[in-house]
């Protein structure tokens, strides 16, 4: 750990037992840390107040791969791209698809590095959540330094383990907040034989959810259910994804066909190159990566996410696409007024959907928060959590909570 | 077992606690006549018995609440209790506590398969959840195996399993929300009928906590379209380690079956003797694998997972012909317990092993049978590595309980060393608490009393559980 004793600004431990030493030390100094694994999802949350960054890209490499157990465990600094790879060589995946954040930060693929560890702090799900759970759902064990400088292990690598509390779920989607986490245990899933993906057109937005709705609620498995409404691209276009060995894949996708025939004709597409690139198009938010505006994420039930878009683009300019379903909405609205925040909370709060601010200024997101707004007997527990886990206040202070 | 000791004063002012709690919830909500606390003495480890101070079965959220508030008040300790099935005593009582029973909360609140989720008071049976939308052609996935009985407090708590979960996930992965009162007797919500977004993942400690963290009185459960059809087949080897790698293999070729499920030579004779399901009886493992489908898409994976095992040299096949013979090979594996209750007194455990070790670490347990001098048998969620070891006692003859604890101790301890863990499923509660040690060390094993300490400081919910006794000893010291 070189850069350790220096008075550089970045500290690359090549360990645990280094960043639990460089953690102990920024706890006694009071020196916060910001941590970091590849950097590519800095824009999400608010910026750490931090004076130094703790560099994670030092603890990389798989260090067990299972594909018989469909288990792998990984330092924290692994690329995601290299474990992608090892999971490909054994037709395995991440069952999760995890969202690569660069596109809508207008960072480059020869830019920051997505390391698996990062995946894990953002909670990074992409549009297979509907069908196979969010990251926390795969993530089935964690090593983590607290803000004592303590190795702390929850979880292990067996897929069903209720041996004590859960920190594992806790760790995910904490921005690090809890803790640094250093090692991360998966369970897996077969990689599909082929991918489907069933189009309707010209669908309105409530009528979209309805169809994604019908094909969520059959029993053909969809794995994914997206739609770009008219304003997006000129014409709506409505996406199911089916995924499984070929013949099944072909059954179900004229069943499926059949089932939504009164939404209209259904366009069917196994050619993977279009199922790849439409479905990471939807998984990076495509459609907002490249454009000015900020961009919130808001998990609803799908029943009511077309009525949400809907009311808020009665109050100001707004963009928006569907994925889960409907249960997630992608909306792209001016950095002005706080980036609607006001109306977007208010209106959200009134069906009980979470708006997150993904994407904006540096200074709005300080300002305005960037989470939404907790009960106090909740955020009052997440203080609770915060305090004990991260006694000295050295870990992102006020990534995800002002 | 050493419980912690009962707190005099609170013994002491017992005709007080009661009366307060009838102001709350009068009527038969509060049970406090001795011959009805006998109901309550322990759960489905009835090794250990202990009547509590008083039982409460309140009707609703707000009643929980403010028996909460009243219990944290006055410093008494509170056992949450769902339908009472555990096996591992997650709700033995202490005698200065109160029960708080969730049997009388059970009603199913709302079914809204449009946002495919169903709300649920937590005193429901899991079995009840499903039967609320089957017709509609929806079912909810955990399916631990007294799912007739067991309540979704107690699924919550313990994070329950099942024989399908190597498709659709465990009691957390199918959890929308829960509204939860805290020791303290507010009531909050944690997630809710979507898939939520921010702040920490409450909702994910929670499930699991064993009732250490709070009463969760309802809960918001994601339902699924029923698949439209399944199938099972039955496969017969002769020995696990052939079993075993036939395992491996099928989940390999990236054939995920909803259900692979292992049995070993003594679990096989006991089962078929009891549920005539056809297993056959020559066979030193069994394994059950379950597909689901259309009949095209169940005939080719059932097609697929013939060859692989074909590849293996299986003794027996059988393949399911009919709905009745299905019925049958699951009744014979979801009455595992229950038959062998008939035979002998036993002690069933959950480790969970990394699949590969399967082999290796029944050889072990073989000879520690013999060294202990007492007979086991297995059966095993061979998917996901979920072991079940049965051993049979006979709890009339002195010193036989404190063996089979000790033989169970060291399977427990050897699926920790092997890279497992001691409980897959069925929680930790007074049963493994003192193996914790075993595998967690006291940094680890503090960071979970952290949280015990910010949800209820005062440790009164579920004492005795989950944490060895000195750590809850040294907190509430504290």
């Amino acid at each position: 750990m070189t850069k350790l004793a220096g008075a550089s600004a970045t500290l690359s431990p090549a360990d645990e037992a280094e960043v639990a030493q460089a953690v102990k030390q920024a706890a006694a100094d009071r020196t916060p840390l910001e941590i970091m694994g590849g950097g590519s999802r800095r824009g999400l949350g608010r910026p750490a107040q931090a004076g130094r960054t703790l560099s994670m890209a030092g603890l990389s490499g798989i260090t067990l791969y299972e594909p018989g157990a469909l288990t792998l465990v990984a330092r924290s600094g692994t690329p995601l791209a290299e474990i992608e790879t090892a999971l490909a060589a054994e037709r395995q995946m991440l069952s999760f698809e995890p969202m690569d954040h660069r596109p809508i930060y207008g960072l480059s693929e020869a830019g920051p590095t997505p390391t698996i560890g990062g995946v894990v702090a953002v909670g990074a799900s992409g549009p297979r959540r509907v069908q196979a759970g969010a990251c926390r759902d795969s993530l089935i064990g964690v090593r983590f330094v607290n803000g004592a400088g303590e190795a702390v292990s929850s979880g292990g690598r067996v897929m069903k383990n209720v041996t004590g509390y859960d920190l594992v779920k806790l760790m995910a989607g904490a921005f690090g907040e809890l803790g640094v986490l250093t090692e991360l245990s998966f369970k897996l899933s077969p990689r599909p034989e082929i991918a489907a993906t069933l189009r309707l057109y010209r669908l309105e937005d409530a009528r979209a959810v309805a169809a994604m709705t019908s094909a969520l609620g059959s029993p053909f498995n969809v794995s994914a259910a997206a739609h770009a409404p008219a304003t997006l691209d000129g014409e709506a276009v409505t996406l199911l994804r089916l995924e499984g060995f070929a013949d099944s894949v072909a059954y179900r996708a004229g069943a499926l066909r059949d089932r939504l025939a009164e939404f209209g004709e259904v366009e069917i597409n196994d050619d993977p190159m279009d199922g790849a690139a439409v479905w990471s198009e939807v998984r990076d938010v495509a459609p907002f990566a490249g454009r000015e505006g900020a961009l919130w994420r808001i998990a609803v039930r799908p029943s009511r996410a077309a009525q949400l878009v809907a009311v808020i683009s009665t109050h100001r300019e707004a963009l928006a696409y569907y994925d889960w379903g409907g249960g997630l909405i992608w909306l792209m609205t001016p950095e002005d007024d706080m980036a609607g925040a006001r109306i977007l909370r208010a209106e959200s709060a009134k069906i009980g959907a979470d708006a997150v601010l993904v994407r904006a200024s540096d200074a709005v997101r300080a300002a305005a928060p960037t989470f939404p707004p907790q009960p106090e007997a909740v955020a009052a527990l997440a203080r609770g959590l915060k305090a004990k886990f991260d006694p000295y206040g050295v870990l992102n202070p006020g990534r995800m909570t002002p | 077992m050493r419980m912690p000791t009962p707190d005099a004063e609170v013994l002491a002012r017992r005709a007080d606690i009661v009366s307060r709690l009838r102001e709350i919830a009068p009527g038969e909500a509060v049970i406090s006549d001795p011959a009805e606390l006998k109901a309550y003495e322990c759960d489905a480890l009835t090794a250990y018995r202990q009547p509590p101070l008083v039982v409460c079965l309140p009707e609703n959220t707000e009643q929980v609440a403010a028996m909460l508030r009243l219990c944290h008040e006055m410093r008494v300790p509170v056992v949450p209790r769902g339908a009472g099935t555990s096996l591992a005593g997650g709700s033995l009582p202490t005698a200065d506590s109160v029960i708080l029973g969730v049997s009388r909360m059970a009603e199913v609140l709302e079914i809204d398969l449009e946002d495919r989720f169903v709300r649920v008071q937590t005193g429901v049976t899991n079995l009840s959840v499903t039967g609320a939308v089957q017709d509609e052609g929806f079912f909810y996935a955990p399916d631990p195996s007294s799912q007739l009985a067991c309540a979704i407090a107690g699924n919550i708590a313990m994070n329950s399993g099942g024989a399908h979960c190597l498709k659709y996930g465990v009691t957390t992965n199918n959890l929308l929300g829960v509204r939860m009162v805290t020791m303290q007797g507010e009531i909050i919500d944690l997630g809710g009928p979507h898939m939520t977004e921010g702040g920490y993942d409450l909702l994910g400690l929670i499930c699991g906590s064993e009732g250490q963290l709070g009463v969760v009185t309802e809960a918001w459960l994601r339902v699924l379209p029923s698949p439209e059809g399944a199938r099972p087949i039955l496969f017969g080897f002769e020995s696990s380690e052939i079993a075993g790698a036939c395992v491996a293999d099928i989940i390999r070729e990236g054939v995920l079956p909803v259900a692979l499920e292992f049995m070993d030579g003594p679990a096989i004779k006991v089962c078929e003797d009891f549920a005539k399901a056809g297993y056959p009886l020559d066979a030193q493992a069994l394994l059950i694998v379950e597909v689901e489908g259309s009949e095209a898409e169940i005939a080719s994976q059932l097609a697929a997972i013939r060859r692989i095992a074909e590849r293996h040299g299986p003794i027996a096949i059988k393949e399911s012909a009919s709905p009745a013979e299905s019925a049958a090979i699951w009744a014979g594996r979801k009455s595992a317990f229950g038959a062998m209750g008939r035979i002998s007194d036993y002690m069933c455990l959950d480790g969970t092993i990394p699949i590969g070790e399967l082999p290796g670490v029944l050889r072990r347990i073989e000879e520690l049978s013999e060294q202990f001098g007492l007979r086991v048998a297995n059966i095993f969620h061979a998917g996901d590595g979920n072991m079940h070891p049965l051993i049979l006692f006979d709890a009339n003859k002195p010193g036989d309980l404190e063996t089979c604890e000790a033989f169970g101790a060291e399977i427990l301890k050897l699926c920790v060393d092997v890279g497992g863990c001691l409980t897959g499923e069925h929680g930790v509660g007074v049963e493994k608490r003192d193996l914790m040690t075993h595998q967690f060390n006291p940094v680890d094993l503090a960071q979970q009393a952290a949280v015990k300490d910010v949800f209820d400081p005062l440790w009164l919910l579920n004492r005795g559980k989950v944490f060895p006794l000195e750590i809850f000893e040294s907190r509430i010291a504290a």
